[in-house]
Order: C-alpha cells, then structure tokens, then sequence
C-alpha cells in the first residue's frame, strides 16, 4: 500500500513542512506519492520531490484550486488517495491542512491524528505520539480504523535531500459544485517574508518595546538572522502588529530552531505559542519576568541598548 | 436565525499540567476549568448576530455531568438553551457525530465553535461536522458577517487572510479577533439558573482512535545569563554551543 502526501506550496515553491511531510512518510516506508494541487507551482518543483523520497507526484493542475477552497481540496486529495491505492495520508500542519484532512478522514472512513511529533510505532497496532495541551503534553495514541491521516508537527522528521527524480502524472479529480460552495474572493498575503509557522528563528516583540514605530530594530535583528517576526497578544491586540504575527495559545504556535524574545513578559499563554522552540533568547529588563525561567539564554536589559549590539554583533560574526 | 454553538470544558489555560492513574488520566485536581477560549469567540459573536438580526442561540456540549457549570456559563453569557451529550468526548470523530446529530434535528443555519479545543488541540471537528453534513466548513474564521442567506467571512492563512462568501447553513471553527469575549452579567447568571438544558444520550459510539498514554516533556535546564555589556557572548554560544545560527 502506499502513502498519499499532500504537499502545499508558497511563492510558487514547495513548503518546508511539506518536504517534512515527505520525509515522514518515506520513513514509513512504503511507496510515497506526492499530490499537489493547483497550476500555479512548476513542474520542476514538483520533480524534485524525488529528492526527498517521493516515487511519484500526481499533479491536479486545476486553476480553481489556486486558492485553498477546502472542501474541493478534500474531495481532490480523497479521490487522490484511491487513485494512488494509499491507504495513508500524511500532511503538514497548517492553517489549510486539518481543517481539509478533517474532511477526508470522514470521506475515506480513516483514523485521524494531528500534531504529530513521531514516526509511529507499528510494533503492536498503529500508535503515534502526538502533542497536546499546547505543547505543555503529549499523548500516544492509537489509530484504530484500516486507513489512516496523519498531521504532522514541524520538525517531526527532517527534510532530507536522498538524490532522485519523481515522476510527475496529471490527475483530473471529479469536482462538483458543491465542492465550490465556499467562494474564495480575495486574499491578503505578505509576500516574500519568512512565513511564521515555517521559520526556523523568530524574533517577537512584546509591549517592552513601547509602539510600533520600535519595530525597526525587530526587523533589522530579524532580517539579520533571516527571521521571521512575531509578537505578543497584547501587540497585536492593540494593533502595533497585524494579527498573524500573534504568538500564542490562541494565535501561532511555533518551532523554530531558536525563538528570540524581546521586551515580552513571558505569560503563560505566550509560553504556550513557543514552548516546542529549540532554543529561547530572552531579552528583558526585568531580571524577574517569568520568561526567563522558560529560556536557554538571557539578557536582563533595556531591549533599546541590547538589540542593537545584538544586531551589531551578529552582523560582525557572519 | 438558529445559531448552533458547540462548546468544549477545557483546563484553564494557566492550568497545571499532570496527570494520574500511570499516566493515562488527567490530573484535574486544583484545575479550574473553562469554556474553551476559542469555543468563547465563537458564543459572543453569536451573541452579537442574534442582537442585529434576531433569533436564537443553542449551546452544545460532549460531556459528562461535570461540564454543567461551563454549560450554565454559556447561558449567561447569552445562549438560549442547551443541549449535553451525557458522554466523555472520547475523540474528534465521536463528538463530530454527536453534535452533527443534534445540528440535523435541530435545522440550524449557522454552527460556529472554536477553532480547536486547548486541550487535544484537534482542529478537527468543525471540517467533521461540515463532511458528515454536506456543508461547507470554514476555519480558523477571523471575522463572521450576515448579508440576508449568506456569510461574509475571512479565514487566516500562514502570512495573512483570505476573504470568503459563503451561503448558510455552513460550519465555522473561529478565533479571535471575531469578536470580544462577553463576561456574564448579574441578569445573566439568574436567568441562566432556570435556561432549558437538555441531556441527551450519544447517538452513536464510533470512535477513530484510542489513547494509550500521556507524557510530559522533559524538564528544561537552567536560563544562562549573559551580561549586558558582553552581548556578543550570546552569538558565540548560538553559533557554538546550541548551533542554531
């Protein structure tokens, strides 16, 4: 049998998350089958996904599915799934991914886990660790029905590039319009920035940084590193930054490789959003703000003296 | 309008983590426990559509007899009635079949809910519902309007938002800023004490996955500080000791 990815793109290029997803499902084993959706990304990405372990790509090359409509991306990746004879569907997590892999679990009969963090262990039944409580848990769960949809967490398996070409086949699902009952009308997107959920460091601003115009020296420290920028609750609340920059319980939760907090107290709702980040900065001045117990490294002072010689000095360092 | 809002009882989110019985129950000693912060977008911006343009607000829950109180919360906030499924919410398959029982029977044109409990973090039972019904679902939902039979809606995506028509009945998972989460009134809460709140038993027990056991991450070692006037100290260590830059 083998295992469907959905692969998801941004600018034309192949999302990080999705070669993860790749990577997962080759370390599943089993025959890997890439799909993706819409004309918009080149067939040359889509060959390449050979070099991250997908045997084949089955490409619907449909201009209506240019836009996430999500109940014609369920209907396209559940028709993709028999297609392929895949008996597994692997995806990242994104803000498109579960709520259209919600809608394949009940079209396809499958067990449905998101979050996931491991490869699953198939020693007795199919179970996969999963994070929960907003990274403060995990649970293992098993996947009790014959097919299963997994929804993977960044960094639940490496991208590896393993040399290879897929082979790319275009794929016309049937789709009706109900599938196009939801009209998509317009779409606001940053372009060319570090996306937040993809990043492999982050830069947030909270309120220590007194307004927005103070968010020069953010995106100068940011760009410096190739960062993406975030914020606190309250930031975004009041507006200082839009609110796709909200680190948080309720807003992104990130996993970056290093999270780098400045003038952001460290409340336990921020801590939710970033506690799965490999290593945390901490720049305060106050040397009691709870953050600091949650970091790798600290700076207890003024993130208006700090950030710019951090800036300085990493600029020195390259 | 019938506005149908499903409603989790979740840990607070400054809530413990812990859990008991070798790791396969949690801990809900000294926990307080909530309606699900995102669930709570979804009720005040149905309170708001049924102050402009009228109607009614049913509030569901999956749970047992101790989510009561988060039930009557809900009706002080300003629901109208409410429904309980006597069952704990095993999954997100068990409970995305109850309350779309409930949303066939009841006709709603509108079911809102959070756009992923806090405690499971699924995200998974709006697109459920929506699949098991035949209606479009949409999440995570920033902002919800009404024009005559259809919805105006704009949905976060990584780097932004997408704008979004849609005609009822549909499904949406929401977040925040949709609208301000309404804290209960004096009026409220007495009229909340004698609001209809029906217990029903589950309509099917299906479930797609079993949960074997919890863990807790591994506890984290101690903050090194770096002086203030060293900070390149800090880019030697990222560079050297966490090799992240």
């Amino acid at each position: 049998m083998a295992t469907l990815v959905f692969v998801e793109s941004a600018d034309g290029k192949i999302k990080k998350t999705s070669l993860e997803a790749i990577a997962y499902a080759s370390g599943m084993g089993g025959e890997v089958v890439a799909l993706a959706l819409g004309s918009e990304t080149a067939p040359a990405a889509l060959e390449a996904l050979g070099n991250y372990g997908a045997k084949s790509v089955l490409h619907v090359a449909d201009e209506r599915l240019n836009e996430g409509v999500i109940q014609a991306y369920a209907s396209a990746i559940s028709q993709a799934m028999d297609k392929a004879s895949a008996d597994t569907l692997v995806l990242a997590n994104s803000s498109l991914g579960n709520p259209v892999s919600a809608r394949v679990a009940i079209k396809q009969n499958a067990s449905l886990v998101s979050n996931v963090t491991e490869l699953p262990d198939t020693s007795v039944g199919f179970k996969v660790k999963r994070s929960i409580y907003t990274g403060k848990a995990f649970a293992v769960v098993e996947l009790t029905k014959g097919k299963k949809i997994l929804a993977i967490k960044k960094n639940a398996a490496e991208a590896k590039e393993v040399g290879g070409t897929a082979s790319v086949e275009a794929f016309t699902p049937e789709l009706g319009d109900a599938d196009f009952g939801a009209n998509i009308t317009g779409v606001d997107k940053a372009t060319g920035e570090v996306l937040l959920p993809e990043a492999e460091i982050v830069v947030s601003g909270g309120r220590g940084l007194k307004g927005p115009e103070n968010w020069g020296m953010i995106e100068e420290l940011a760009s410096t590193l190739g960062a993406a920028t975030g914020c606190s609750k309250p930031v975004s609340d009041i507006g200082w930054r839009p609110h796709h920059e909200h680190v948080g319980q309720t807003g992104v939760k990130v996993s970056p490789q290093l999270y780098i907090a400045v003038g952001i107290s460290g409340a336990i709702q921020h801590l939710a959003g970033v506690n799965s980040s490999k290593y945390i900065v901490v720049v305060n001045k106050d040397p009691e703000a709870p953050f600091f117990k949650a970091a790798d490294y600290g700076i207890a002072g003024d993130a208006f003296e700090v950030i710019p010689k951090l800036t300085e000095a990493l600029k020195a360092a390259q | 309008m019938k506005i149908l809002v499903c409603i989790t009882h979740v840990p607070d989110t400054t809530s413990r983590i812990a859990f008991t019985d070798g790791d396969k129950k949690f801990d809900s000693n000294g926990v307080q426990y909530i309606i699900g912060p995102y669930d709570d977008y979804a009720l005040a911006r149905a309170v708001e559509l049924k102050e402009q343009l009228g109607g009614s607000i049913t509030v569901l829950n999956v749970g047992e007899a101790e989510t009561e109180p988060t039930i009557r919360k809900a009706l002080a906030i300003g629901a109208d009635d409410a429904i309980r499924v006597n069952a704990e919410p095993a999954d997100s398959l068990f409970v995305a079949k109850q309350i779309a029982a409930q949303a066939k029977e009841g006709g709603y044109d509108l079911i809102l809910m959070g756009r992923e409990s806090i405690d499971f973090n699924g995200g998974m039972v709006h697109g459920m519902v929506g699949e098991i019904l035949g209606i479009p679902s949409i999440s995570p939902v920033m902002t919800l309007d009404i024009e005559g039979d259809s919805a105006k809606m704009s949905r976060e995506i990584e780097g932004g938002k997408e704008y979004i028509e849609v005609k009822m009945p549909f499904v949406a998972g929401c977040q925040e800023p949709i609208a301000e989460w309404k804290i209960p009134n004096m009026r409220g809460i007495m009229s909340a004490r004698t609001k209809p709140l029906n217990v029903i038993e589950p309509v099917d027990n299906e479930t797609g996955t079993q949960l074997e056991n919890f863990e807790l991450p591994p506890a984290k070692g101690a903050v090194k500080m770096i002086d203030l006037d060293n900070v390149s100290e800090l880019v030697g260590l990222l560079k050297n000791e966490a090799k992240v830059i």
